[in-house]
């Protein structure tokens, strides 16, 4: 009888994307510092230190195949308003986030109300990587390679009932981790919701890493969402706890301007915020605008989400 | 100080000076180190350029009278070139990359973007002050119209600021502190004017 041995490589032996495609600078790194390689490698990823290889995932749906924007731009532009409003900043400051020991609370209107600890959430279902667009309020966007799996798979786990309609998110508020949170300019904690259908299509995602490792602070460690149709403020980062409710939750950028950006907030092209105009957006990496698709280009898998809704008043 | 004032080194060396933060960011563009998104940090920090030099130059005023020092008057003009070539780089960053040399987009923007109509009204009363900003055209115009139109600088400033506060998303504590040196520098002017009748003016000493 022949058995198949499985291959020796694993997922957490692939040399990480951002060194391979830099190779080039990588060699001459090492070979800058006379061969201390592993110097050079480390000086590429901001936060290699914080973060550790995500091993056994295997390749999820709706991958993208445009180009994957480079791992040092994704952890070093970020919007993360409690460690600062520079897109900088998050990736100075976010080293003071603690995200070991790490416990999400889910509640409300569910059948098995369920502490997670963040083992538990890693086995809740196999982790895939999945490839999304990502498309930022501001008008710019990013190709990101998550790993991560449907938040669908969370919420059956606590059951939730029939009154239950919305999904509320809260991320982290702790001022001695967040000392910059008081000039955010935004009420904290943040807080995100989505619709329950919304929640559960198959393209939300609740992300532990990208990038073949997990999540760098500054990208919402340890554990974030990923809603790739709607701009990015949508996708809150570092979780602790998600409550099923009856009615819309608030969304923190809803308070801070309803006007500007509504509870839905899809992509869309066609409704502008109200200062800018939202029909293109600058692709990290590249000079020029492109043209912004609606629903970031997901409308096959989520248009149908919003039929006989006017977007423009939903927005 | 006057002899410092008067030294053409001086020129020189406030030129270079100016050039700088323009050459720092040419630097960085060369090395590859203006942010994962190089069009908006260059776009942010021309604007700020072009702000810090717009309150340089209507600081020589009050710093003059401060120090009693009348020269300081030498160096407005260069600062005020500066503020505009600032500007100028500024706007053409945001014609060439965002716009993409779309004259449509520009019209389309300047008209329905508040935060852009600011903007573009900032630059376009900037643009005759540079323009007569030479001896020539002093003596063209007459000093007494030449500071009429030149008062337009402070609506300049005033466009700049608002068109700044109308960019940010929710921190504004940059562009409330813009206003607030604007409003510092504007209050010593009211203060001036509505004191000059009264207190006697210490007569400038006239300079070879």
């Amino acid at each position: 009888m022949l058995i198949r041995k499985p291959a020796d490589l694993r997922y957490s032996d692939v040399t990480p994307k951002s060194i391979y495609q830099n190779r080039r600078r990588f060699l001459s790194s090492s070979l800058g510092v006379a061969g201390a390689g592993i110097v050079g490698a480390w000086a590429l990823s901001p936060n290699a230190f914080a973060t550790t290889k995500i091993a056994g995932t295997v390749k999820g749906p709706f991958n993208t195949d445009e180009k994957l924007t480079p791992k040092e731009d994704i952890t070093t532009y970020n919007n993360y308003y409690e460690f600062g409003t520079g897109k900088d900043e998050p990736a100075r400051n976010a080293h003071t986030l603690r995200t070991s020991p790490w416990q999400v609370q889910v509640a409300g209107l569910v059948g098995k109300a369920k502490t997670f600890d963040l083992d538990a959430i890693m086995k809740i279902a196999p982790l895939e990587e999945r490839i999304y667009r990502h498309r930022c309020v501001e008008r710019w966007s990013i190709v990101v390679p998550w790993i991560g799996f449907p938040l669908a798979a969370l919420l059956k786990q606590v059951e939730p009932n029939s009154k239950a309609k919305y999904v509320a998110f809260q991320t982290l508020h702790d001022p001695k981790q967040m000392p910059l949170g008081g000039q955010a300019g935004i009420q904290l904690p943040y807080v995100e919701g989505l619709r329950i259908d919304e929640a559960m299509h198959p393209l939300a995602l609740l992300a532990v890493g990208l990038y073949g490792e997990t999540l760098p602070n500054q990208n919402g460690a340890p554990i974030r969402l990923v809603v790739p149709w709607k701009y990015g403020f949508k996708s809150i980062k570092s979780i602790v706890k998600i409550t099923l409710t009856e009615s819309m939750p608030p969304t923190t950028w809803n308070i801070t301007n309803a006007r500007e950006y509504g509870f839905y907030s899809n992509v869309n092209p066609e409704v502008d915020h109200p200062r800018w105009s939202q029909a293109t957006e600058r692709r990290l990496g590249e000079l020029f605008m492109k043209k912004t698709v609606k629903f970031n280009g997901y409308g096959e898998q989520v248009a149908s989400l919003y039929t006989g809704m006017d977007l423009r008043k939903n927005y | 100080m006057k002899k410092l004032l008067l030294n053409p080194w001086t020129r020189r060396v406030i030129f270079a000076a100016c050039l700088l933060p323009a050459l720092f960011l040419v630097v960085r563009g060369f090395k590859g180190n203006l942010s994962a998104n190089p069009v908006e940090f260059l776009e942010h920090s021309t604007g700020d350029w072009a702000l810090r030099f717009l309150c340089i130059t209507l600081a020589v005023t009050p710093l003059r009278k401060l120090f009693e020092q009348p020269l300081f008057v030498r160096y407005r003009r260069m600062l005020g070139l500066f503020a505009f070539f600032y500007t100028s780089a500024h706007l053409l960053l945001y014609f060439t990359f965002d716009l993409m040399f779309d004259f449509k987009s520009l019209l389309a923007d300047v008209l329905k973007r508040p935060y852009i109509t600011f903007g573009m009204a900032g630059f376009l009363m900037m643009a005759p002050l540079a323009i007569t900003s030479t001896a020539a055209m002093v003596r063209r115009m007459g000093p007494k119209r030449w500071q009429l139109l030149h008062r337009l600088v402070y609506f300049c400033i005033l466009a700049g600021v608002i068109h700044y506060y109308w960019l940010v998303k929710s921190n504004v504590r940059e562009p409330l502190m813009y206003a607030g040196i604007l409003t510092v520098l504007m209050l010593y002017r009211v203060v001036l004017w509505t004191t000059k009748g009264t207190k006697p003016q210490k007569s400038a000493p006239v300079t070879a």
